[in-house]
C-alpha cells in the first residue's frame, strides 16, 4: 500500500499539523469502457469493486455513485453486527461476512472500529421465548456462539433494562450472541474506497445511471449524468432504488421500498456496553463512542422513496425505550433520519445474476444490510467474476420466488432485520 | 406522515390507515392453470415505483374500508383517491 497508514505516519503527519494527509481515493472522470461497473457507492457496492480487484484481478472497473460514497444507507443505519439467523443459508451468510468483519480493521489498514460488545436480542412473550431457544440451538448447530439467558442473566449483563413482570412487554429472558457487536459505518465505505481506489478502482460520485443498453438479451453499457459507459458486465447495488434501475432494464424485482428511521440522543457517559434488540417492541439501543444514544425503529408500511418516515413509527419506538429504560425518561434526542431499504417478501436478500446476461443485482437486504457488508460484497464480487454464485449465497438467488425455495427469516424467526 | 381524504370519513392522520400495497393486481381467474412464473408475478413481483403509484389503503383504525389511491412515492403527495372498483383515473400514468 502506497500510503500505509501507521503509528509513524501518524506521527510523521502530527508534526507537520496534519496538512499533508494525501487523499485517500481519486476523483476521476469515466473513461469509455470498463470490465465491469458497480452502480451504488455504498459499503456494499465498494466491498464488491475491492473483492473484485483483489480476488478476482480485474482492474479495469468502476463504482457510479449518484451522490456521495456512503451517503445513502451505509451512513444512516445504526451499525449493528451479528450472525445469529436461524437457517442455514442465512447462518453461512452472515457468519462468513462477520469472519471478515473480525479481521476488516487490518484488511483494509483502515480502522473500522469493529467493537464485539455482544448484541442480546429480548423475548417478551411465550412464543419469543420457544423462538429465541429454538434459534439459539440452530445458531450452535452451525458452530455460531449463542446463549440462552433468564430474566436475571439478562439484568446482570445489562443493569439499566427494566425487568420488573408488570411491565406492558416484560423481559422474560433473551438471547446473547459475543461476537456480535457495531462499528464505524463511515469508516466501513472510507475503507474500501481507500483500497480499491488503490487498486486502479474508478470511483465516480455525483454519477447518475440514467438507462441500461441491452443488446437483446446481454447488457452493452450504461446511461448515465456522465455520458454513455461502455461495459458487458454491470453488478448493481442500489438498495432502495433497486427497482429503479431493474425498471431501466425490463426486469420486476420481488421488492416493496420503504422508509426506515432511527435517531440519536444528545451524548451522555457510558452507560449502555452493548447491544439490546427487541422484536416484540420494535426497539434498538446502542451507545455510540461519542456517547450518543443510537436507536432504531420500524419502517412504514407504505412504499415511499421521501428518506422520512412517519412520526407515529418514532414515537411508538420511544414509547417502547422508555418502559424497557425509564433511566432515559429525561434524555433529549438530537437527530432523526430515515432511509429507504428493499425488502424484499422473505425478508433475506438477492444476490444474483438475472436472466440478462452480463446484469447481476445485490439487493433485498431490506432493514439489515450493515451486518453483511464485507460477505455482500465477496460473494457478490465472486458471482460477477465467474458468472455463478458461490456456494454461500447460492440459495440467495432471484429464482427462488418461482421455485417457492424461499429463505424466510421473516415469519419463521421473527428475526429483526 | 401526511394526510389521507377517506372517501368514507373524511380527511385523517396516516397513522389510522394502513398500506395495502400496489393496486389493481388481478387475482388469477384460474388459479390451478398458472405456471411458477405466474405465480411468483402474482405473488412476489412490484412494480415499486418511485414517482407515481396506484394503491390500496384500509381505514384500519376507522371505518375500516378499503379504498385507492393515486400517490407519488418520491414525495408522498396524494394526488387523487377514489372507491374499491372504480377504475384509476386516467390523467395519471
Amino acid at each position: 500500500m502506497k500510503n500505509k497508514y501507521s503509528v509513524f505516519s501518524l506521527i510523521k503527519n502530527a508534526l507537520s499539523q496534519h496538512e499533508n494527509w494525501q487523499q485517500a481515493w481519486g476523483n476521476p472522470e469515466p473513461k469509455k469502457e470498463y470490465e465491469a461497473i458497480i452502480v451504488g457507492g455504498g459499503g456494499h457496492g465498494l466491498a464488491t469493486a475491492y473483492y473484485l480487484a483483489k480476488k478476482h484481478n480485474l482492474k479495469n472497473i468502476a463504482v457510479l455513485e449518484k451522490g456521495w460514497i456512503g451517503g445513502g444507507n451505509t451512513g444512516r443505519n445504526t451499525t449493528i453486527i451479528r450472525s445469529n439467523y436461524l437457517w442455514d443459508a442465512s447462518a453461512g451468510l452472515y457468519d462468513h461476512a462477520l469472519k471478515l468483519w473480525e479481521n476488516l480493521s487490518q484488511e483494509l489498514n483502515y480502522n473500522v472500529m469493529f467493537s464485539q460488545r455482544g448484541v442480546m436480542n429480548l423475548a417478551h412473550n411465550l412464543q419469543d421465548v420457544r423462538d429465541l431457544k429454538r434459534r439459539t440451538h440452530a445458531n450452535r448447530l452451525n458452530g455460531i456462539d449463542a446463549v440462552w439467558l433468564n430474566t436475571e442473566e439478562v439484568k446482570k449483563f445489562c443493569p439499566i433494562i427494566n425487568t420488573s413482570p408488570d411491565i406492558r412487554y416484560p423481559v422474560l429472558g433473551g438471547t446473547l450472541q459475543r461476537r456480535a457487536g457495531t462499528a464505524r459505518h463511515d469508516a466501513v465505505a472510507w475503507g474500501y474506497a481507500r483500497g480499491a481506489s488503490e487498486m486502479g478502482v474508478d470511483i465516480i460520485q455525483n454519477c447518475e445511471v440514467k438507462g441500461i443498453k441491452r443488446n437483446g438479451d446481454r447488457v452493452e453499457g450504461l446511461e448515465t449524468t456522465k455520458g454513455f459507459i461502455k461495459t458487458n458486465k454491470i453488478g448493481v447495488v442500489a438498495a432502495g432504488h433497486s427497482s429503479v434501475i431493474a425498471n431501466m432494464a425490463g426486469l420486476k424485482l420481488p421488492l416493496e421500498s420503504k422508509p426506515l428511521q432511527a435517531l440519536v440522543s444528545e451524548p451522555v457517559k457510558p452507560i449502555i456496553d452493548t447491544v439490546v434488540m427487541s422484536n416484540a417492541v420494535h426497539a434498538y439501543v446502542s451507545q455510540s463512542d461519542k456517547g450518543e444514544l443510537v436507536i432504531g425503529a420500524g419502517t412504514d408500511s407504505y412504499v415511499s422513496y421521501t428518506q422520512r418516515g412517519s412520526h407515529n413509527i418514532v414515537e411508538e419506538t420511544l414509547k417502547a425505550i422508555l418502559e424497557l429504560y425509564p433511566i432515559f425518561s429525561r434524555m433529549k434526542m438530537l437527530r432523526q433520519w430515515g432511509g429507504i431499504v428493499d425488502i424484499c417478501p422473505d425478508a433475506s436478500p438477492i444476490i444474483s445474476k438475472t436472466n440478462i446476461k452480463g446484469l447481476y443485482f445485490n439487493c433485498g437486504w431490506g432493514t439489515g444490510g450493515f451486518k453483511a457488508t464485507p460477505g455482500s460484497g465477496d460473494l457478490f464480487a465472486h458471482t460477477i467474476a465467474n458468472d455463478e454464485p458461490h456456494k454461500l449465497n447460492a440459495a440467495f438467488n432471484l429464482n427462488r420466488f418461482v421455485s417457492g425455495d424461499l429463505v424466510d427469516e421473516h415469519g419463521a424467526a421473527a428475526v429483526a432485520h | 406522515m401526511f394526510l389521507i381524504n377517506c372517501p368514507f370519513c373524511g380527511e385523517r392522520d396516516q397513522s389510522e390507515f394502513s398500506s395495502g400495497g400496489e393496486a389493481h393486481i388481478v387475482r388469477p381467474k384460474q388459479p390451478t392453470e398458472l405456471s411458477d412464473d405466474e405465480w411468483a408475478e402474482y405473488l412476489f413481483m412490484r412494480k415499486n415505483i418511485k414517482g407515481i403509484q396506484f394503491e390500496r389503503w384500509n381505514h384500519v383504525h376507522g371505518c375500516r374500508k378499503w379504498f385507492n389511491i393515486v400517490r407519488d412515492t418520491s414525495n408522498d403527495k396524494i394526488l387523487s383517491v377514489y372507491k374499491m372498483g372504480e377504475k384509476p383515473p386516467v390523467n395519471y400514468k
